[in-house]
């Protein structure tokens, strides 16, 4: 093992180990971040739910969008799965059906980053991300 | 670091494991293999939770799902249901005792909504035997900023503006005592971290150290450089083998990093760290004696001063600081004074760690800040008193503080406020009392320990608390006069008014406190002869109605001694004189004939 | 340093920076009541022992009360010594104390000298407060030949301790289990016997009740004394004579040999000699010994033990046997003065009385309490009956004679019986420290030069300072003396010469402050050094009272070795009064 021999070199190297605590840090306050919550049921992963949250994470670590993604329980769109639901700080949520990577990616550049909208959104009329408080 | 996009964390502290939270680690292992979830889900043993009344805990990350007492069988189902589909568990979920209802995000459990973690930053969120986690969090960069920007004397100052006081139980301000060792010139001095927690019932020093080292070894390393010493104590108990497993790796990783030892980051600072172990006598958290045993010594207090900041370990100047303080100071670098300073009262800067015990529902560790009220941390954090029972007192301070009562409950808590209660806040002990504990009792239990503990060197400690305690047994066994009132209260003020060190300087506040807040349960129990609580067996009378008994001779031939007669299918008498009071009379009734007063 | 003003009861005063406020008080005639605490400043040893919280007094802004033998007086300090809450506490902890004290006064043999009985006195302890039937701390009795343990009677005042591990460096007592019960102890509350006790006895000289005490052979003596097959001879250490007075009320330093004399033949004792007459005997032989080192080590002997050490003390003789147990060859062969007595009168006095060897029972008169020890040795018993049958202190000598009613005070100077009462000035000295070598240096002198003395007082031998070094002139020859008294000093001493830091010829070592004048069977000094000053001043008043000063001269021990022994070192010397050390190191 090296030896940490100045700050910057400690520095470094809370770089190099933060991002693999970063799920962790972003779980501290999740209300305060983007979630996402991809439906992880039979229909979900059988309509390839967990390739979209690869893709999620992977696409917002890139983008430098600290969030938080989990995964959820079937959420009742199995004509449109795979489902996520999104929630950005300050809007309500918004669920996205049938989601693939190339719609996964759309959503964070698009919706999560830039603000705009973009189809597949399913109307929904409860929140769940919130449904707790 | 790899990366998951699921983190398991399961509570590796001494509580937990003793419920198995070990094999559960082994079991979630084996599972998320089985499922092909290796490079999805990590499994991290970390320090304690804090929530230890329902252990073992597993926390899921990302979404927070707080599992308790979990069994190693239950990781199967974890895993194929709640990692793999993401449907959470719901039998392993908290209930609220109020509501009845599961809660299935750890930020929504009354437990940790007005906790606000700052000594227990890490505990429960990092594995503690990996160095790279804590450097992750900024660990050991407060030590980097101050080696390489600032001199001793701006970091102490740091430490007075953060307005920190010591956490042990005295409550100095801990950068004033950095500046007193700081300026006693000599060619050794030592840093000593006290680690001999000895309240019964307190553990957040050992919580500490098993959960979060690091910042223990930081904080040490910094103090080694403001007052200008190169060797580190920990004076622990024996009996913390976790706690000193963890702190070894931690030393050893910290060393191989540079981070202790020669030159630490270029900066020409050296330090070091030795552990200590005491045999966990509770006079050895009194600093002079700590040290004394530390030189192998019997372990007993001497006259302050010389304090230990002029002449402390081996004749050397020495700074002792107690766990918890020091696992503030890291942050306090990093985040500043102002910071600090601005969570607390007016003269108790930041949060303090409590072992919530007793009759509460959520028994456990918190961290709260100064100025929370008593009835927020019962009620709220604690969930309220078990059975639904009433409130009747906590004792803070462990032995050697004192009851508080229903009055107290909206005083802001810090150190200046307890002790005008009466009380005072020690190194963290809070022990919730309801309608069944008689506070005679309680007052007898708290002096037995202190009887115990006292090493013996000071008359009025050595027996002076055991003659508290016999007068206290007298009174429980009703015994006891109003003039014995009177002895309990002037003993009492004498020992604490002439004991040499904190120990009996403040063990008749059991006595003194449940004097002033409970004198009817006092003089019930000398007067009338009657234990309220109902807890002195002495004082409890049994009787037969009359009308009830139907002679069955039951109860005669329950009792041991001989102290019930009366002719067959005729009421029954009980020969108070005779009766011991066993309740064997009582069991064996089958037509509620026996009165117990 | 500077001075500091504190005021205390209303009354301003000057202290040096440093002083406690017990020590301020006495500036100002302020006696605050102590019970743990000893003066042992004469020493060079701060005691600030802040145990027993008797001497607590109230200083202004401070919180709990302060106990002044343990408080730093600071400048503009404000001290009340006597205020209700002052009076009340002292009294409530007297109390405590005493509710774990057996209330046996009656037959304490400390009853009359016990500080605890004087305090409860003091404070007008009527009435113990607390619960009927309380519990009290109760411990294995130990008995050793020397001094008896009945710790049910200590009050962990720990002076004992101080003594043992500061002062005398034995360590052989510290404070073992805890809260009611901790109790000063051998370590694993073993018998002292077993412990590297010396047997100095000082820790008796310091306990404040009677949980440290003398064994007691007073019964034995008597029993003797009444038998009439038995002749029942004593012998008086020098160090008795100067200190038997204090307990009849006279002052320190008063000699009453004269007395002392008449006190023994009125206890019915046939004769009444003087261990001087043995210490003039030990000179001879270790007299002899010294130069017989010294003259091979001139000529060039590699093989010769230097420094040589006296051997007369016998807590010194048991300290080095259990810590110095690789310098065993280093002591003088020569036994003490006492042994060398019981030695001679068993033999040689037996014969010239014609009185068989067990009808003849030798009791010693010393100040000392090893000296109880040291006559139960199995070397210095012939078929297990000893040289010396029993060794008393002067307390006892004084409780004796109390007993008989003798009044001491009107009795006339009576002489010692001859032979064996006669005795050089050189004698006499070997009761403070720095005497025996003195003696030595006068005999071996004249023997090494063979010219007379011109001055026989070696002041730069004397003193009461716990180390002291000189040089004497041997003619051309410089023989390098060192002295030590206190176990303690004695240690420094030794490692020094183990070290290789000193190079001395000869060596003397008492285990007890001033010498046997401050030993552990005198009247006690209650850490009054004025008290030994007087006792020091006495013995040389004596020596030079005396017509022959120097051993070599003493007419009976001439006559002793022209009659019966040969000469110094002779086969017969050997066997009778020499010995051999054992390697007793504990661990």
């Amino acid at each position: 093992m090296n030896k940490i021999k100045s700050l910057d070199d400690l520095r470094k190297m809370k770089q190099s180990l933060e991002h693999g605590m970063t799920i962790r840090e972003n779980s501290n306050s999740p209300e305060s971040l983007v979630q996402i919550r991809v439906a992880m049921a039979t229909c979900g992963i059988a309509a390839g739910a967990r390739t979209v949250m690869n893709t999620l994470i992977e696409k917002l670590e890139k983008e430098k969008i600290p969030a938080v993604v989990t995964q959820g329980g079937c959420m009742g769109y199995c004509y449109a799965e795979p489902t996520i639901e999104v929630k950005v700080p300050g809007k309500d949520p918004v669920v996205f059906g049938k989601v693939d990577s190339a719609v996964a990616e759309e959503i964070v550049v698009k919706y999560i980053k830039n603000g705009e909208l973009i189809d597949g959104i399913i109307p929904v009329n409860y929140q769940s991300i919130n449904e707790q408080k | 670091m790899a990366q998951y996009k699921m983190h398991l964390l399961v509570c590796g502290g001494t509580g937990c494991r003793a419920s198995q939270s070990e094999e559960v680690v082994a079991n979630l292992n084996t599972e998320i293999k089985k499922q092909g979830l290796e490079n999805d889900a990590q499994v991290v043993t970390t320090g304690c939770f804090g929530f230890c009344e329902k252990g073992p805990i597993v926390k899921i990350i990302p979404d927070n799902t707080f599992y308790t007492q979990v069994t190693p069988e239950d990781c199967a189902e974890i895993i194929s249901e709640h990692v793999l589909k993401g449907r959470r568990v719901h039998r392993l979920l908290y209930e609220d005792p109020e509501t009845l209802k599961h809660i299935e995000d750890s930020k929504h459990m009354g437990f940790y909504q007005k906790q606000i973690r700052i000594a227990l930053r890490n505990c429960g969120f990092i594995d503690p035997e990996n160095i790279d986690e804590y450097i992750a969090r900024d660990g050991y960069a407060a030590l980097g900023k101050v080696l390489t920007e600032m001199t001793p004397a701006e970091a102490v100052d740091l430490l007075k503006k953060s307005g920190l006081r010591g956490r042990g139980g005295g409550g100095f301000p801990t950068g004033l005592k950095w500046e007193i060792a700081a300026s006693n010139k000599s060619d050794e001095k030592y840093v000593v971290c006290n680690a001999d927690e000895g309240d019964p019932g307190a553990f957040m020093d050992r919580s500490i150290l098993e959960g979060d080292s690091h910042s223990v070894i930081e904080a040490m390393a910094i103090c080694g450089y403001c007052i200008g010493a190169s060797n580190g104590l920990v004076y622990i108990r024996a009996e913390y083998p976790l706690a000193i497993k963890r702190l070894q790796i931690a030393i050893e990783q910290a060393k191989e990093y540079g981070l202790l030892g020669d030159n630490i980051l270029g900066t020409g600072f050296s330090f070091n760290i030795e552990l200590k172990y005491g045999a966990g006598a509770f006079v050895c958290g009194e600093e002079t004696a700590l040290i004394h045993s530390m030189e192998g010594l019997r372990g007993e207090p001497t006259v302050k001063p010389p304090f230990p900041a002029e002449k402390g370990y081996l004749g050397k100047p020495t700074n002792v600081n107690n766990v918890e303080t020091f696992a503030n100071i890291p942050v306090i670098y990093l985040m500043g004074a102002e910071w600090f300073a601005s969570i607390g009262t007016e003269k108790s800067k930041g949060t303090k760690v409590f072992a919530l015990a007793g009759k509460i529902n959520n028994v456990g560790l918190i961290e709260v800040p100064m100025g929370i009220t008593l009835r927020e941390v019962i009620f709220e954090i604690g969930g309220g008193i078990k059975d639904g029972k009433k409130f009747k007192a906590v004792q803070t301070g462990g032995p050697s503080g004192g009851c508080l009562t229903e009055k107290h409950l909206d005083t802001p808590i810090d150190f200046d406020n307890l002790v005008a209660a009466g009380s005072m806040m020690g190194s963290g002990g809070m022990i919730v009392m309801d309608e069944d504990d008689c506070m005679v009792s309680i007052a007898k239990f708290y002096l037995e320990f202190t009887v115990e503990e006292s090493c013996g060197k000071c008359a009025p400690c050595r027996i002076g608390n055991k003659r508290l305690h016999e007068l206290l047994e007298k009174i429980c066994d009703g015994k006891g006069t109003e003039d014995d009132l009177e002895h309990l209260k002037n003993l009492s003020n004498v020992i604490k008014d002439t004991s040499l060190c904190g120990l009996g300087q403040t063990s008749p506040n059991p006595v003194l406190s449940t004097l002033e807040h409970f004198s009817d349960e006092y003089l019930a129990h000398v007067r009338e002869r009657i234990c309220t609580a109902g807890k002195c067996k002495a004082l409890k009378l049994y009787t037969i109605i009359a009308d009830k008994c139907t002679g069955c001779t039951a109860c005669t031939r329950a009792c041991p001694v001989a102290a019930i007669t009366g002719e067959k299918r005729q009421p029954h008498v009980i020969d108070v004189d005779k009766c011991i009071r066993c309740g064997a009379c009582y069991d064996k009734c089958k037509f509620s004939a026996i009165y117990v007063q | 340093m500077g001075n500091i003003k504190v005021k205390i009861d209303n009354v301003e005063v000057e202290v040096k920076r440093g002083s406690t406020i017990y020590q301020a008080a006495k500036q100002i005639g302020i006696d605050i009541p102590v019970l743990c605490y000893m003066n042992l400043n004469h020493m060079q040893i701060e005691n600030r022992p802040g145990g027993c919280r008797i001497c607590v007094v109230e200083v202004e802004g401070r919180k709990n009360l302060a106990p002044s033998c343990s408080t730093d007086c600071f400048d503009g300090m404000v001290v009340k010594t006597k205020s209700i809450r002052v009076l009340n506490a002292r009294k409530t902890v007297l109390e405590l104390i005493l509710s774990d004290h057996p209330p046996k006064c009656l037959v304490c043999s400390s009853s009359g000298k016990c500080d605890l009985q004087e305090l409860a006195q003091r404070f007008g302890i009527r009435e113990v407060h607390m619960v009927e039937n309380a519990e009290v701390s109760t411990y294995r009795k130990d008995a050793s030949p020397a001094l008896n343990r009945d710790m049910d009677k200590c009050i962990m005042c720990r002076r004992c301790e101080t003594v043992c591990n500061d002062v005398q460096t034995v360590g052989a007592l510290s404070a073992v289990n805890r809260g009611f019960m901790s109790v000063v102890a051998p370590a694993f509350e073993q018998d002292l016997v077993d412990s590297p006790c010396t047997f100095c006895g000082q820790c008796v000289a310091v306990c404040p009740t009677g949980a440290l005490t003398p064994y007691d052979d007073t019964p034995m003596i008597i029993r003797a004394l009444a038998d009439p097959s038995k002749t029942v001879i004593v012998q008086t250490a020098p160090a008795v004579r100067a200190a038997l007075g204090e307990e009849f009320g006279l002052n320190p330093g008063t000699l009453v040999t004269g007395k002392m004399v008449a006190a023994l033949r009125s206890l019915g004792f046939d004769k009444v000699f003087d261990t001087d007459f043995a210490a003039d005997l030990t000179i001879m032989e270790e007299g002899a010994e010294l130069l017989d080192r010294i003259t091979r080590y001139v000529n060039g002997d590699k093989e010769v033990k230097l420094p040589i050490l006296t051997s007369c003390c016998p807590a010194w003789v048991n300290f080095f046997e259990v810590y110095f147990p690789d310098m065993l060859d280093v002591p003088s062969t020569a036994r003490s003065p006492q042994q060398m007595f019981g030695s001679i009168a068993k033999t040689y006095y037996a014969d010239l009385i014609g009185v068989k060897r067990e009808d003849l029972v030798v009791v010693s008169i010393m100040p000392c309490l090893a000296k109880k020890f040291e006559c139960q040795r199995d070397e210095f018993k012939v078929d297990g009956n000893p040289d010396v049958d029993y060794s008393i202190s002067t307390r006892e000598l004084a409780s004796l004679i109390k007993a008989a009613n003798i009044n001491f005070d009107k009795l006339e100077d009576e002489e010692f019986d001859l032979p064996m009462g006669e005795s050089t000035g050189a004698g006499v000295i070997f009761g403070v420290t720095g005497g025996v070598i003195e003696a030595a240096v006068r005999t071996a002198y004249e023997v090494f030069t063979g010219n007379k003395l011109n001055r026989i007082n070696f002041e730069e031998l004397r003193g009461l300072a716990g180390i002291r070094t000189a040089t004497i002139y041997f003619g051309e020859t410089p023989i390098h003396i060192g002295i030590a008294h206190q176990l303690g000093n004695a240690r420094k001493l030794l490692n020094g010469i183990r070290e290789g830091r000193y190079n001395f010829h000869a060596i003397e070592i008492m285990a007890c402050p001033g010498g046997c004048i401050g030993g552990a069977g005198q009247p006690l000094h209650h850490g009054d050094s004025s008290v030994i000053k007087a006792r020091y001043e006495a013995i040389y008043k004596e020596d030079t009272g005396k017509t022959i000063r120097k051993s070599h001269e003493n007419p009976y021990i001439i006559k002793l070795y022209e009659d019966f022994l040969g000469k110094p070192l002779s086969e017969k010397s050997h066997h009778l009064l020499h010995t051999h050390y054992f390697d007793k190191h504990k661990i």
